[in-house]
C-alpha cells in the first residue's frame, strides 16, 4: 500500500513537498507573522540618502565577506566590540548584513568609534594603520561620485523619508564619503555604554603608575603605542587626527593632568560633550579598556611620558 | 537504437561545461586564498577579495555543482526510466541557457551586483534566469519519469524529485525582492526576519544541492560500478524521508547567539542534532553495500572514490550537528573552522562523487574504457591529500582564532588585540594555499584523463540502458 508511492511520481512529489513544507512553515513562515520577528528600537532611524548609498557600497564591495555586524552576548565579545546586538536594531536592513566570517573585526558598534578622518585614511590605506592588515585598499572610491537619480529610487523603494535638497546634495559626495557616513551610523541606535571592561572605576586601578620612570615599561609601551595610537596621535605623539600628547594641553585646556587621568581617557575612550576634570570632550578617542589590560595601559602612559621629556 | 545519442551529447555538454566553470571557480579560490595573506593581490574595482569570494562560491556551487547535477541527473533519469529524455531539444536549450546564465552571473558578480545573501547573491534579473533553468529541468525530469518504461522508481529518482521540489521553494522565497533599477534590489524581508529566511535557505542549499542530488549519484553509480546491490532498501526509505523532513527545521544553527528569537535557535539546534541519523543512514548503506565484498576496493578503481566521498560526508554530518551546540558555536562560529567544515563537503564529498560519476559516464557514452586508471588513482590521492590538508589547517587556525578572541588576563581584560590574533592566521592561510594547489593539480589529472578518454572514444555510440 505505502509502496504505491514509489510508482507514482506526481503523488511522490506532492508528498515530498508537504514533508518539506512542515519544517518550513514551523520555523520560517509562521514566525514571520509574529511580532518577535519585526522589532524596532525606539531611537532607530531610517537611513539618510547618504548613509543608504554607503550601505549599497558596503554590499557591492562584499565587506560582509570579512566583517560581521552582530555582537554575541558573550563576555569577551562585549568587551571587545561593545554592547551585544539587539533584534530591534536591524529593522531598516533589507536584507540583514550580519555576515558569517570575521576575517576582520565585527562592525556592529563601529558608529562613533572613530572620527571620520580615521575612516578616510584607513580606507585609503589600511596597512598604514596596521602594517599586517589584509584588508583591501578602498581609496579608489574617492574617484566616483554618487548618482542622485539612482539614490532617489533606492530611497523610495525602501520607503525612507528624504528631502529634495538631501538628494541634490549627493552629487557633491564621493562613494567614500557615503561609506564613511554609513560606518558612523551603524549600531548607534543603542546608546554607547562605558566598555564592559575590568578596572573602569578609578577605585579599581592604582592612582599611581606602577611603572613610573621604568624605561623597560616605556619600551614595551612603545610597541603598544605604535600599533594602536600612532595612527591618530602621530609617531612621536605630535598629534594628527587626535590631539598632541606632548604639548602641555589636556583635552584642550592648558595644564597637564596626572597619569590616572590619562588612564581614564585611554581606558574609557571619550564621548562628545562629556566633561572630565572640567574639560569638555569632543569625542573620537576609542576606548581601549576592553583590549589592553591594566599593565599595558600603564606601560603606554610611561611611553607617552618619555616622549614628553624629549 | 540511436535515440540516446543526442541526449548523451547534452549530458556530455553539461559535464564539460561544469568542469570548465569548476576550473574558473577553483582558480579564483586559489587567488582569494593568497589575497588573505598577500593583500597586494587585490585589484580594484573588479578583483578585490569582497567581490572575488562571491564569484568563487557561486562559480563552484552553480557552475560546477548545478551543471554537474543537471547533466548527471539527466543521465540517471534516462537509465532508470529506460527511455531517452522526453524533450531532447529542450534539454539542449537548457545546456546553452545554463552557460549563458553562468557567464552573466560571473560578470555581474565581478561588477558588484550582489544581494548579500550567501549562495543567493545574484541580482533579480539573474534570479529569473535561474528559475527558468530550474523549470526546464523540472519539466524534463518529471516528463521523462511520468513516461517511464520501468514501473518502480529507484532511490536515486526519489532524491532527484526531492531536489527539484525543494530547491524551487527555497530559491524563490529567499530571492523575493523589490527591484530598484535593473542591477539593484532590496529584499522584502528585513532584519531578523531576513536572517531567518536566508539561513533556512542557506542550510538547505547545502541539503538539496550538495546533499540530495549527490546522494542520487551515489545510490546509482556505486551499485553500477561495483555490481553490488544496495545493502538495505528499507534503510534507504527511512533515511530519505527523515532527511527531507528534518533538514528544513535546522537553518537557525547558523544564527546561534544572534538576536534571532531563542525558541527558533533552540528548535533549530534540536533538529540539527537529530540530522545525524538520516545522514548516517546513507553512510551505513554505502559501507555495508561495499562491505559485502571489500575486494572491490582493489578491483574497481571507482569504489574508493565513492567510499572516500561517503566517508567525508559521514565525518561532516557528525561535525555539523556538533557545531550547532551553543558552546561549540561560541568558539568556532565566525572563524576559519567553518571553511574547514565546508570544504570537507565540497572538495571531499561532492567533488569526489561527481568525479567518480563522470568517470563512469564518459567511457559509457563514448563506448570505450577510461584512458588511464593510473591517472585516476593519482587524481584520487592528490585531491584526498589536498582536501585533508585544507580542512586540518583551517580547523587548527579556527580553534586558535576562537581561543585568542576569548582569552583574558588575570584581571579579566582581553589578552589579545584583534591584530595580534589576525597575524597568527597567516602561516595557516599560506598552508591552505598549498593544500589548494595540491587539490588543483589533482583535478588537472582528472580533466586530462577525461579529455584523453573522449579523444580515444569513437564518435559517441548508442548505448543501451
Ligand atoms: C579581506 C578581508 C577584508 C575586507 C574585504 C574588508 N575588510 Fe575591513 N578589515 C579587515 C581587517 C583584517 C581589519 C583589521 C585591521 C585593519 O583595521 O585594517 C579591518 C578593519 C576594518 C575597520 C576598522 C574596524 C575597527 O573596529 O577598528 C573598518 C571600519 C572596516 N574594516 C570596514 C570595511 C569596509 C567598509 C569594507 C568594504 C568596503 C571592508 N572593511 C572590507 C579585513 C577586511
Ligand atoms: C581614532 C583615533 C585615535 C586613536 C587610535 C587613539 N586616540 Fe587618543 N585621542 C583621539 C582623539 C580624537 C582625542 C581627543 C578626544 C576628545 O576630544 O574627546 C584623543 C585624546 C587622547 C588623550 C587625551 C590627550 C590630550 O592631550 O588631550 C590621550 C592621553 C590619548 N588620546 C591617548 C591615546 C592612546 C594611548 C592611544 C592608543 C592606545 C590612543 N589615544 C589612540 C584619537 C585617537
Ligand atoms: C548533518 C549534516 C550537516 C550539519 C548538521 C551541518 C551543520 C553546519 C553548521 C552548524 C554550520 C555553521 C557553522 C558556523 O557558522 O558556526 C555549517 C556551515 C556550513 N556547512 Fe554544514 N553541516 C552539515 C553538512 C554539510 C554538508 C554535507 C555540506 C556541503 C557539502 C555543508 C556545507 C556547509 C557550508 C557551505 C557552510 C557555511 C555556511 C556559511 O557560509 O556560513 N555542510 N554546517
Ligand atoms: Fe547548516
Amino acid at each position: 500500500m505505502a509502496g504505491e508511492i514509489y510508482r507514482k511520481p506526481i503523488m511522490f512529489a506532492i508528498v515530498a513537498a508537504v514533508v518539506i513544507l512542515i519544517g518550513t512553515i514551523a520555523t520560517v513562515f509562521f514566525p514571520m507573522f509574529t511580532e518577535g520577528m519585526h522589532p524596532k528600537l525606539e531611537n532607530l532611524k531610517p537611513y539618510t540618502a547618504l548613509q543608504l548609498a554607503g550601505k549599497d557600497i558596503y554590499q557591492r564591495e562584499g565587506c560582509n565577506n570579512c566583517h560581521t555586524q552582530t555582537v554575541r552576548p558573550l563576555k569577551t565579545e562585549v568587551m571587545r566590540y561593545g554592547d551585544y546586538s539587539k533584534a530591534g536594531e536591524f529593522t531598516y536592513d533589507r536584507p540583514f548584513l550580519w555576515g558569517s566570517k570575521r576575517t576582520g573585526p565585527d562592525l556592529a558598534r563601529i558608529g562613533g568609534k572613530y572620527p571620520d578622518a580615521w575612516h578616510h585614511n584607513h580606507f585609503e590605506n589600511p596597512q598604514s594603520f596596521f602594517k599586517e592588515s589584509n584588508m583591501p585598499k578602498y581609496g579608489w572610491l574617492k574617484d566616483s561620485r554618487l548618482d542622485p537619480v539612482d539614490m532617489e529610487v533606492h530611497m523610495k523603494v525602501n520607503g525612507f523619508p528624504y528631502t529634495k535638497e538631501e538628494i541634490a546634495d549627493l552629487s557633491s559626495k564621493t562613494e567614500l564619503d557615503a561609506l564613511v557616513a554609513y560606518m558612523q551610523v551603524i549600531g548607534t541606535a543603542v546608546k554607547r555604554a562605558a566598555p564592559a571592561a575590568p578596572g573602569k572605576a578609578s577605585s579599581d586601578h592604582e592612582v599611581e603608575n606602577p611603572f613610573k620612570n621604568d624605561p623597560k615599561a616605556a619600551a614595551l609601551g612603545k610597541d603598544i603605542y605604535d600599533q594602536n595610537c600612532a595612527m591618530c596621535h602621530g609617531t612621536q605623539g605630535e598629534g594628527g587626527i587626535g590631539p598632541s600628547l606632548t604639548d602641555d594641553m589636556f583635552l584642550y585646556i592648558k595644564g597637564d593632568l596626572p597619569d590616572d587621568d590619562y588612564y581614564e581617557v585611554i581606558h574609557n575612550g571619550t564621548e562628545q560633550g562629556k566633561v572630565e576634570e572640567g574639560r569638555t570632550m569632543k569625542g573620537g578617542m576609542p576606548p581601549y579598556g576592553g583590549q589592553l589590560d591594566k599593565n599595558r595601559i600603564w606601560q603606554v602612559i610611561s611611553y607617552i611620558r618619555s616622549l614628553q621629556k624629549k | 537504437m540511436n535515440d540516446y545519442q543526442y541526449d548523451h551529447q547534452t549530458v556530455k555538454g553539461f559535464i564539460v561545461s561544469s568542469i570548465f566553470w569548476g576550473v574558473v571557480g577553483i582558480l579564483i579560490g586559489l587567488w582569494i586564498s593568497i589575497q588573505l595573506w598577500k593583500p597586494e593581490l587585490n585589484i580594484p574595482p573588479f578583483f578585490t577579495y569582497g567581490r572575488l569570494r562571491v564569484v568563487h562560491t557561486n562559480g563552484l556551487a552553480f557552475g560546477l555543482g548545478i551543471g554537474a547535477i543537471f547533466g548527471i541527473s539527466y543521465y540517471i533519469v534516462m537509465r532508470l526510466t529506460k527511455r531517452p529524455l522526453l524533450f531532447p531539444k529542450l534539454a539542449r536549450f537548457h545546456l546553452y541557457l545554463f552557460n549563458v546564465a553562468i557567464a552573466l552571473a560571473a560578470v555581474s558578480l565581478f561588477m558588484g551586483m550582489n544581494q548579500s545573501l550567501e549562495y543567493a547573491e545574484l541580482e533579480w534579473p539573474l534570479d529569473i534566469g535561474v528559475v527558468i533553468l530550474w523549470v526546464i529541468f523540472a519539466v524534463n525530469v518529471f516528463g521523462t519519469i511520468i513516461k517511464r518504461k520501468e514501473e518502480q522508481m529507484y532511490i536515486s529518482l526519489w532524491y532527484i524529485i526531492a531536489t527539484v521540489v525543494a530547491v524551487a521553494v527555497l530559491y524563490i522565497v529567499n530571492n523575493i525582492t523589490v527591484p530598484a533599477g535593473l542591477f539593484k534590489s532590496y529584499s522584502v524581508f528585513a532584519g531578523v526576519n531576513s536572517a531567518n529566511v536566508q539561513w533556512w535557505y542557506g542550510h538547505n542549499a547545502v541539503g538539496f544541492i550538495f546533499t540530495t542530488p549527490i546522494l542520487a549519484m551515489f545510490y546509482y553509480f556505486l551499485p553500477k560500478s561495483t555490481g553490488l546491490p544496495i545493502f538495505s532498501h528499507r534503510l534507504s526509505i527511512i533515511a530519505f524521508w527523515s532527511l527531507v523532513f528534518a533538514y528544513l527545521w535546522t537553518g537557525a544553527h547558523h544564527l546561534v547567539y544572534t538576536p534571532l528569537p531563542d525558541w527558533i535557535q533552540t528548535l533549530g539546534i534540536v533538529f540539527t542534532l537529530f540530522l545525524i541519523a538520516p545522514s548516517w543512514g546513507s553512510v551505513v548503506n554505502g559501507y555495508y553495500t561495499v562491505g559485502s565484498d571489500w575486494s572491490k576496493m582493489q578491483t574497481n578503481y571507482l569504489t574508493k572514490f565513492f567510499i572516500m566521498g561517503i566517508t567525508f560526508y559521514g565525518l561532516q554530518t557528525v561535525q555539523g550537528p556538533t557545531q550547532a551546540i551553543r558552546v561549540v558555536s561560541s568558539l568556532i562560529h565566525y572563524t576559519d573552522w567553518v571553511p574547514g567544515h565546508v570544504h570537507m563537503g565540497t572538495m571531499g564529498w561532492v567533488t569526489m562523487t561527481v568525479a567518480a560519476s563522470v568517470y563512469y559516464i564518459i567511457p559509457k557514452i563514448y563506448n570505450t574504457e577510461i584512458y588511464s586508471i593510473k591517472v585516476a588513482n593519482t587524481h584520487f590521492w592528490l585531491v584526498l591529500i589536498g582536501q585533508v590538508m585544507f580542512s586540518v589547517t583551517m580547523w587548527i587556525t579556527g580553534i586558535q582564532q576562537g581561543a585568542l578572541w576569548k582569552a583574558t588576563n588575570a584581571d579579566g581584560s582581553l589578552k589579545y588585540t584583534f591584530m595580534e590574533g589576525l597575524v597568527k592566521n597567516y602561516p595557516f592561510w599560506q598552508l591552505r594555499t598549498v593544500a589548494g594547489l595540491i587539490f588543483t593539480v589533482g583535478m588537472l589529472f582528472f580533466i586530462y584523463n577525461i579529455y584523453m578518454t573522449m579523444r580515444k572514444g569513437k564518435a559517441p555510440a548508442a548505448s543501451q540502458a
